[in-house]
């Protein structure tokens, strides 16, 4: 219970952190951000690892963890990749 | 096996990366850096993880990083600019989907059910209550759980139906009887689902049922929505995607998937946000509405009649030649004419006359945020030049000439001064406060909001008919003989 709350909280100050950071994002750079935060949230690919299973889980589980592994790994190298594509567009001047 | 406060630190380290990455994405200056901070995060986050788990089966985890690395490489490398929507629809659909199949395996490790066909699972199961812990404790990982799946599902269907729309693959808006209601009911169900599941952890009917209802609601939720109001539902779909993963971090107990969830799910909700306000719509209005009805019926011919003045482009190229600031307002029927280079060959042309130059860009000119300036940075327009809407409003009374080409509501001035016409209040482009409008466009055909614009039949506003791409090319021409 505690460690919940102590989540929670977590959770609660990185939303206002959030909000704080992306509005200071400028209109200009607002597709690279989502491209940016796509890549973020393939952070999933983390708790993708820590439910993969065992060799001695059911097949459904080390699917289920194969699907999760490969759309969070498309998600980290596509986003990442995109964003310094379309970045790079930016820098030149 | 390395213990657990070391690794939260880690964790840590990762999740200060990802909110240094974010700050650096506040200046096109800094952002190349941010973003490669943001991706030093994400291989500290993974290769601390690989270290924690030395009981797992790693042929799926080899095979899954090897897919998914190839095609997330190839879309990234491959895609076109125009289609950066459909990536970043996809994307989240993918974020959705990941969160979704941890929060099943989850289930199912946790239930101890061992089903080998689709008859096995769908078999009640009795669970101990201690699978999820005690008391509390199980109750929040069954509610996690679900709620996981719950969103992880609507936006991994929501997403695929926004990119059908945006490729074009589905263009009919097909809805539930009933619209809202219909929406509704579906959640209702899931969310009842949930709370049986909740009672009966063992019973995989419940969760089966979650994850039909679900998906089912993603659908019906993205498909009556219209091609104009895709640049809200790509992100609140963005927002859903960072949800999920923060929830899954909640299954998990993991510290850097809140973090880094969280985050993405503000961005989003903050990105809605700005597309709502830019469309003077609540974002009730473009989940469940449509455009508000006009209360009289315009008439286009009425304010077209006998008012409109059209040119050709060589009269235009010495308009521009005496001009000493223009300002060029691009929308999405610019990107569609592929005349973006050409635009900026005009610019150029006329910079080496002396004239100052500069965009408008209205927040939704393109079909996501920020697509139009990323559309530009493509055809080599420097960054500076690109300037929002608050910014560019103010000078149009000292611009001598303002160029629109594949634009049009967002220049309609019915907004502002019309009340009771259906875009009342939508902030748009002051174009017709400059001395002389000219408006690149094939003919007077109205634009998504199917309202016919007066600025067309102004004194100053001269109409070019005709292909974008080919009426910029014949300016430029014209302009570099003069």
């Amino acid at each position: 219970m505690e460690t919940l709350i102590l989540l929670l909280a977590l959770f609660v100050l990185a939303l206002f952190l959030g909000v704080e950071l992306i509005t200071k994002v400028p209109p200009t750079l607002h597709t690279p951000l989502m491209s940016g935060t796509n890549a973020v949230s393939g952070i999933t690919l983390v708790g993708a690892l820590l439910a993969a299973g065992t060799g001695s889980s059911p097949m459904l589980v080390n699917w289920l963890g194969f699907i999760a592994v490969t759309l969070a790994t498309i998600n980290v190298v596509g986003g990442y990749l995109v964003t310094n594509r379309m970045l790079a567009m930016f820098k030149r001047k | 096996m390395m213990s657990g406060s070391l690794i939260n630190l880690i964790y840590l380290i990762a999740g200060i990366l990802f909110i240094l990455g974010i700050k650096g994405l506040t200046k096109p200056k800094t952002a190349v850096r941010g973003n490669f901070l943001s991706a030093l995060g994400m291989l500290v986050a993974v290769v601390i993880t690989l270290f924690t788990i030395n009981d797992v089966d790693f042929t799926y985890v080899i095979a899954g990083v090897a897919v998914g690395g190839i095609v997330g490489a190839v879309m990234a490398l491959r895609i076109q600019m125009t289609s950066m929507p459909q990536m970043v629809a996809l994307l989240n659909g993918f974020g959705g989907g990941a969160s979704l199949s941890i929060a099943l395996a989850e289930y199912v490790t946790r239930t101890g059910i061992n089903p080998a066909s689709i008859s096995d699972f769908l078999q009640p199961t009795v669970v101990a209550a201690s699978a999820f812990g005690e008391g509390a404790e199980a109750t929040i990982a069954l509610v996690s759980i679900s709620l996981t799946v719950l969103i992880g599902a609507v936006t991994l269907t929501g997403s695929l139906v926004a990119f059908s729309k945006l490729q074009e693959l589905m263009k009919k808006s097909y809805g539930l009887p009933g619209g809202p209601f219909g929406n509704g009911i579906l959640l209702l169900g899931a969310l009842a689902a949930v709370a049986f599941l909740v009672i009966n952890p063992g019973n995989t009917m419940a969760m089966v049922a979650i994850l039909g209802l679900a998906l089912l609601l993603g659908l019906f939720l993205v498909m009556p929505i219209g091609g104009a109001d895709m640049p809200v539902v790509i992100a609140l779909l963005n927002s859903y995607s960072g949800i999920a993963a923060a929830l899954a971090g909640f299954i998990l107990g993991n510290t850097v998937l809140i973090i880094a969830g969280s985050l993405v799910g503000t961005s989003g909700l903050v990105l809605t946000k700005i597309m709502c306000v830019a469309m003077n719509r609540s974002l009730a209005n473009v989940l469940f509405g449509k455009m508000a009805a006009g209360g009289e019926t315009i008439d286009a011919d009425e304010i077209y009649d006998g008012k409109v003045t059209s040119a050709q482009p060589d009269e235009v190229a010495m308009l521009l030649e005496t001009a000493q600031r223009v300002v060029i307002v691009p929308g999405y029927g610019m990107a569609m004419a592929q005349a973006q280079h050409a635009v900026r060959e005009l610019a150029d042309a006329m910079v080496s006359k002396g004239v100052e130059v500069e965009y408008g860009i209205h927040p939704v000119a393109g079909r996501m945020p920020g697509h139009m300036n990323v559309l530009l940075a493509e055809a080599e327009v420097p960054y500076d030049k690109l300037v929002e809407m608050d910014r560019i409003n103010p000078t149009f009374e000292d611009t001598d000439v303002v160029i629109v080409i594949g634009a049009n509501d967002v220049t309609n001035p019915m907004a502002r001064d019309i009340e009771g016409s259906p875009i009342y209040g939508m902030p748009i482009l002051n174009v017709d406060k400059a001395k002389t409008v000219v408006v690149i466009k094939r003919s007077l055909s109205p634009g998504f909001a199917g309202l016919p614009n007066p600025l067309f039949a102004m004194d100053h506003t001269l109409m070019v008919y005709g292909d974008g791409k080919k009426a910029v090319i014949e300016m430029t021409t014209a302009l570099n003989q003069l």
